[in-house]
């Protein structure tokens, strides 16, 4: 993963301060200028290319725009949920159940998403139509869709990467502390409870967001194996309309929007942590 | 399942898949390199820009990267790829040359280097700031041209810094190639998708360009590890 992602640690800030700062910095004369340039150019962008597909399509945008936040939030939920397990495992587990979350975490960064998703997709997909007795199951309704095949492969790749963080997060407590919980004669499930995990869980917070917006632009991927995200939709608008650039723009504004608030909701909660050094 | 695996598919001759797969990891290979090398030319004009340029300079730069980081590759490289052999292709018509057709190689490295520039911007310039500011001063006061200074000093100097993030974008850079095959560039995903769905053995092709990659990740993360060493040189052990 890329550190650049990991965004500086915020001091807290009131919504007001941080406005009246972003106001102040775009008060300069050059960036009135830029700014300016900028509305031109999205002004002429408005009125000379070809929008008269927007209204039409607008409901299948908002369900492809919830189909991404769906499987952006469920497939972090569920990939944290399996990396606290991998990163435990790499520093305190039995050797070969260390070998094994190692292993799972160096396979996974190591290919491609592309490459995941489609083997699932395609390769399970093929496997599970070879077993007649799986179409009476409660289980065929849900396997004969495209969108769990995509959590599944979007769930293990945040695993994957967060489990690699978690595994540094928990390494990186200090013993001593550790130590100490011990010596007040915590037994041993406590002290996972009430220091080493909080404290990793501090630790690994600031990259968490970064690991979010990473997550949030491998969901267009999904769109290859017919699930209909926001991505899907635009490329629908794009085969019915013979549109090229229009939608595309459409859709590097949604995501610039999507990623804008996705980063201030999760600097707002990172500030609602206590911090504990 | 295994009983169905028939292992002749990947025998490097027609009837097999293994040497159009392999001719498709040369495919992303060589638009890996291309495009990490053309991010790290990018990556460096831009870090030079954010630090040193004017205030135009300065914000276009952010514009860049901020954009780079916050849009699905996917999206990023669809889009440069049809504006760039759009305009490509008119600048050419209009300097008389008609059925011009861009390379499939080179719009791939194009796209994947403007990409990568985003993020070698962001690692670059973290490293060159971690060059102690006397160092440079030094080199100044030797009346060297800022240029020279940069080349001399300031690169040379911050290249240890750079290594881990670069390193990750190499990573990053042999994984984004994956992405093409949805643009319809015939490098190993693209291939192997053909191949499994031609003979219906999904899982031994998946497998077998997964183990490909994995093979390439493992041996550049060797590689990286022995060069991270040598630019260190000199330098206090991390930790």
């Amino acid at each position: 993963m890329p550190d650049i992602d990991i965004p500086a640690r915020p001091t807290p800030a009131s919504p007001a301060r941080i406005l009246a700062r972003g106001v102040r910095g775009l008060m300069m004369p050059h960036r009135i200028a830029m700014a300016l340039v900028a509305l031109a150019g999205l002004v002429a962008m408005v009125l000379m290319m070809d929008w008269s597909w927007l209204p039409a399509y607008l409901p299948r945008l908002w369900a492809g725009l919830g189909m991404t936040l769906a499987m952006l939030g469920a497939s972090v939920v569920f990939g944290f949920l399996i990396a606290l397990p991998l990163g435990v495992a790499q520093v305190i587990g039995p050797r070969p159940l260390r070998w094994l979350a190692l292993g799972f975490c160096t396979v996974i960064r190591g290919t491609p998403l592309l490459l995941q998703l489609w083997l699932i997709y395609f390769g399970l997909g093929s496997l599970f139509a070879q077993f007649p007795e799986l179409r009476e199951t409660w289980l065929w309704p849900y396997l004969r869709q495209a969108w769990p095949y995509g959590l599944f492969a979007l769930t293990i790749s945040f695993a994957a990467y967060q489990g690699e963080v978690m595994r540094g997060a928990f390494a990186g407590v200090p013993y001593g502390e550790l130590e100490a919980a011990r010596a007040f004669g915590m037994s041993r499930g406590k002290v996972f409870r009430r220091v080493w995990f909080p404290r990793a869980l501090y630790r690994a917070l600031p990259t968490l967001s970064g690991e979010i917006i990473l997550q949030l632009k491998s969901t267009p991927l999904l769109a290859t194996i017919t699930v209909t995200d926001l991505y899907a939709v635009i490329t629908r608008v794009r085969q019915a309309t013979f549109l090229t650039y229009e939608p595309l723009l459409f859709l590097v504004a949604v995501y610039l929007c999507l990623s804008a608030v996705l980063i201030g909701v999760l600097r707002w909660m990172e500030t609602r942590v206590p911090q504990h050094g | 399942m295994l009983d169905g695996i028939d292992f002749s598919l990947l025998a490097l001759d027609s009837p097999g898949w293994g040497g159009a797969l392999l001719e498709g990891f040369l495919v992303s290979i060589q638009l890996a390199a291309g495009g990490y090398l053309l991010g790290l030319a990018i990556g460096i004009c831009g870090a030079v820009a954010k630090l040193y340029g004017g205030r135009v300079t300065r914000d276009l730069a952010e514009i860049y990267t901020i954009v780079i980081r916050a849009v699905p590759e996917l999206v990023l490289m669809l889009l440069f790829y049809y504006v760039g052999t759009d305009l490509a292709n008119r600048a050419m018509q209009a300097m008389g040359y008609s059925g011009f057709d861009i390379d499939g190689l080179t719009a791939g490295i194009l796209v994947i280097g403007l990409v990568q520039g985003g993020y070698a911007t962001e690692v670059i310039r973290g490293a060159i700031r971690a060059v102690p500011h006397g160092q440079i001063e030094a080199a100044q006061a030797f009346g060297m041209a800022p240029l020279k200074v940069l080349r001399r000093v300031t690169l040379p100097a911050a290249t240890p810094h750079a290594i881990p993030g670069m390193a990750n974008l190499w990573m990053i850079a042999t994984k984004d190639t994956a992405l093409l095959a949805v643009i319809g560039f015939s490098e190993l995903t693209l291939v192997t998708r053909q191949a499994a769905s031609a003979t219906r053995a999904y899982f031994l092709f998946f497998l077998a360009a997964g183990a490909l990659y994995l093979l390439l990740t493992l041996v550049s993360n060797l590689g990286l590890r022995l060069f991270e060493k040598r630019a260190r040189r000199g330098l206090a052990e991390v930790r």
